[in-house]
């Protein structure tokens, strides 16, 4: 058995109690507040949430209950006690016997946080090695005891792998097993599952659940998705600019909100909120469209990618067919790897289809180049998943804003000042934007200035690929309720491409599902959540977080 | 007594590092000051000498550093410090040809290579790999030797060993930037390829390659400087920094300034050059 040996820690004292705590970041204009007088405690066998937009401060506290704040990083009040022990002012040696043996860190991104020439075994070996678990034959008893607990199959083959050989999801299982491998007190899981899909998500954070009621061991979830926070804690700690909005008992949070702000979260959260329209009005929708051409038809789109003389080729996507009507929004819906990208970057004429057909406004993207491509994409645009890469760094917004203009030779140098200030417009930038270049917008801003772009043209289609998924879920919100506002006055046509069903439920009136770049289901958005037909769906919609909640509370 | 040492050596360390952070920004201003300065040699000699490079005064030969002669004279009488002056534009114009060569022309073979791609960039890789293949000095040589002697085909010699180094970065470069979303959203907002490859991929590849063009310019002059010492440079009696060092080569036992402080000129150049090529790709990383 494990001894804790740590000097005054104190097994029935509270795990976590923190205290008025305030933190500063200093820089070169002084010291920046991000924390202001948080207070809260953990008890043996709860789930504390922190719950927050990026800059809330959420990361900060978990990083600053592990003592791995950053290194301008200052507790300039309050106090941390960890098991009884006040541990505010502890050195870097002190903190050693703590981390890893009675506290357990479980990183955000799975990818980069296993050292890619270490295997698995070695590994998992290192935290009990650094904390004497035990001689060499019972560590690697322990090792592979702890990769059965995180139910990895076939655990003697495992240990011989390295990272690269795991997916996100088994990698984030070992990261796991390394985290509760001395049996630790609490187990900090910065955004756990933020980084991998929306049905391994759900698994993984079951296996915390498991672990936190089978061994008594405490869990403080950090996490930007008010849904996952509905599911799993028993208290949630609600964040804002570094300030606590509001504690307590997640369901009293969670369906009697208090603070303002909280009520915010609450309604910009698509997993919590109710269905927008009902498939009635969609099938009145299509009647009236029954006699248009649909703006973009796929049939029977197959993409094979060679890899290499040995392996057959990789069907990517495999006989996919769907239509997108004038002024309406159809979804793909898939996690990573199900063929939903490359069908985008297909219909965008980026990449030649091995076979079958894509027709955008009656021009075949499968058979046209040069000239005529460019010529096609005039009504044919697209929005892409992260603001920080799709906006040249050196270009200003108008230049971004123009650039689309002058590439077709549209209007006089004064026509196209007005109509990129009337795109700025549409997407509610101020027409001081103008002059801004990227590195200085927030990431909700940049996703506006993608869409003025994509808008300026004036496309009849637009392809979004993932085009809120980067984003808070507040600003989120806003560009959801933009791209519709955009639809009902411009009529442009959706293609919306997601891995969030919930999202997909408010904006798509009609969707396909995805597997491994099969089409496995399609339909109206309101049948397929109502009846699912195929288990594939019926596993997605059963992922996605908030679900349980909602059903414990009705 | 152990105890003492320990506590206390993290602190000299993190006082160290903040001293270097400190240094830091006086170094780079110093290299720029310094460079500044050869560069005002180079513009305006007659301004910081008032000898004459070529004719020296034959009774005042082989003095030692004084007040009269700075640096020295040489064995014919010439006043070295007169001559690193007025040297100082033979070896910073022939290295600045060389460095804009290899920047135009390896730049320009990375771009095509790295947005073309398929056989063009084949066959052009493999020229680029054929030049590493040679020792750069050689192939400067054997360029000398072909093309001639003079200061232009010095240049163009070395120039032409530093193409492979820019080519092989450019090209990177270009490839990283190609594979961004924004230059994907170019082409989709109608821009063909070349405007979107002149407006978007070039200017975003650009800062390391200025960043080693800074570097190679002193790479270049010590290039220059080697080939001037075996003889392949500029002719005697041009004050040429490394002709001037080859040639306090046979006093080296008797007059030590002939060939040190022309090298130590040079050693410097070469420091002040890379310091602002760190600093230039480290703005970049920022």
């Amino acid at each position: 058995m494990i001894q804790k040996q740590l000097a005054g820690w104190n097994a029935s004292a509270p795990v976590v109690e923190v205290d008025g705590l305030s933190i500063a970041y200093s820089g070169r204009t002084g010291d920046t507040a991000v924390l202001h007088d948080v207070s809260f405690s953990l008890g043996r066998g709860d789930t504390l949430t922190l719950v927050g937009e990026s800059g809330s401060g959420k990361t900060t506290t978990a990083q600053a209950l592990i003592g791995l704040l950053a290194a301008n990083g200052r507790i300039t009040h309050g106090s941390i006690r960890l098991g009884g022990l006040d541990v505010t002012e502890w050195s870097s040696k002190q903190w050693l016997r703590l981390r890893g043996s009675h506290i357990g860190l479980v990183p955000q991104d799975p990818h980069n946080s296993l050292n890619p020439v270490r295997r698995i075994g070695d590994s998992l070996a290192e935290v009990m090695n650094l904390h004497r678990f035990g001689n060499a034959p019972a560590t690697r008893r322990r090792v592979i005891e702890l990769l059965e607990r995180v139910q990895i199959s076939e655990p003697e083959l495992r240990v011989k792998q390295y990272p690269h050989e795991l997916s996100g999801g088994m990698k984030q299982r070992v990261l796991i097993a390394s985290a509760i491998a001395m049996r630790p007190a609490l187990i900090i899981a910065d955004e756990p599952t933020s980084a991998l899909d929306v049905t391994v998500q759900k698994t993984i954070l079951d296996l915390l659940d498991e672990l936190r009621a089978e061994s008594g061991t405490s869990v403080l979830l950090v996490t930007h998705d008010l849904a996952v926070a509905a599911d799993r804690a028993t208290h949630v700690i609600v964040l804002k600019d570094g300030r606590v909005q509001e504690q307590g008992p997640s369901a009293a949070v969670l369906w009697h909100p208090q603070a303002q702000y909280t009520r915010a979260l609450l309604a910009d959260a698509p997993a919590l909120s109710a269905a927008v329209r009902t498939s009635d009005d969609v099938r009145a929708q299509l009647a009236l469209s029954q006699h248009a051409e649909p703006v973009v038809v796929v049939n029977d789109l197959v993409q094979v990618f060679s890899r290499g003389r040995t392996l057959p080729g990789l069907r990517a996507v495999d006989s996919v067919s769907f239509e997108v009507r004038r002024g309406m929004t159809h979804a793909l819906v898939g996690e990573s790897g199900s063929g939903k990208s490359t069908i985008a970057r297909a219909v965008m004429g980026f990449q030649k289809p091995t076979s079958g057909g894509i027709l955008v406004d009656g021009v075949d993207m499968t058979s046209v180049s040069g000239q005529q491509l460019r010529q096609a994409r005039r009504r044919l645009q697209m929005v892409y998943q992260n603001p920080f890469g799709s906006l040249d760094p050196r270009q200003s917004v108008q230049q971004i804003l123009v650039e689309p203009m002058s590439n077709y030779r549209i209007g006089s140098a004064r026509e196209r000042q007005q109509r990129m200030l009337a795109a700025l417009d549409r997407v509610s930038l101020p027409a001081t934007m103008a002059a801004k270049r990227p590195h200085e917008m927030s990431g909700g801003q940049r996703q506006r200035v993608a869409i003025a772009r994509a808008l300026v043209l004036e496309p009849t289609v637009l392809v979004l690929d993932e085009a809120v998924s980067a984003l808070d879920v507040t600003v989120q919100a806003s560009i959801l309720e933009l791209l519709s506002e955009v639809q009902r006055e411009l009529g442009t046509a959706y293609l919306f491409i997601s891995h969030d069903l919930a999202v997909v439920r408010q904006v798509a009136q009609t969707m396909t599902v995805l597997s491994h770049g099969v089409a496995v289901e399609s339909g109206i958005t309101e049948d397929v959540f109502a009846s699912p037909q195929h288990p594939y769906t019926v596993t997605l919609l059963d992922a996605i977080p908030g679900r349980r909640a909602q059903s414990r509370a009705l | 007594m152990s105890d003492t040492t320990r506590t206390s050596e993290p602190s000299t360390r993190r006082s160290s590092v903040r001293r270097a952070g400190r240094a830091r920004p006086i170094l780079l201003v110093a290299a720029a000051v310094y460079l500044a300065l050869m560069v005002a040699w180079a513009v305006l000699p007659g301004l910081f000498a008032h000898g004459d490079p070529i004719v020296g005064v034959a009774t005042d030969g082989l003095q030692a550093p004084s007040a009269a002669h700075w640096f020295g004279t040489d064995a014919t009488g010439r006043d070295m410090y007169t001559r690193v002056v007025f040297g100082s534009v033979h070896t910073l114009v022939t290295a600045l040809i060389a460095v804009l060569f290899g920047l135009v022309f390896g730049t320009g073979i990375g771009l095509v290579a790295g947005s073309v791609r398929g056989v063009v960039d084949a066959v052009l890789m493999r020229l680029v790999d054929v030049l590493l293949a040679v020792p750069s000095l050689l192939l400067s040589l054997s360029i000398i030797i072909v093309l001639g002697f003079g200061t232009t085909q010095v240049a163009i010699a070395v120039g032409i060993t530093s193409v492979a180094a820019f080519a092989r970065l450019a090209r990177a470069e270009v490839m990283r930037v190609r594979a961004m979303d924004y230059v994907e959203a170019a082409f989709a907002s109608g821009g063909s390829f070349v405007s979107v490859l002149l407006r978007h991929v070039l200017p975003n590849s650009l800062t390391p390659v200025i960043a080693l063009a800074a570097l190679q310019f002193g790479t270049a002059i010590l290039s220059i400087a080697a080939l001037g010492f075996l003889g392949y440079g500029a002719p005697p009696p041009t004050p040429e920094w490394g002709l001037m060092i080859a040639e306090g080569r046979n006093y080296i036992a008797t007059s030590w300034w002939l060939t040190t402080i022309p090298g130590v000129v040079v050693v410097l150049t070469v420091l002040a050059a890379n310091r602002i090529s760190t600093a230039i790709s480290e703005r970049n990383r920022a």
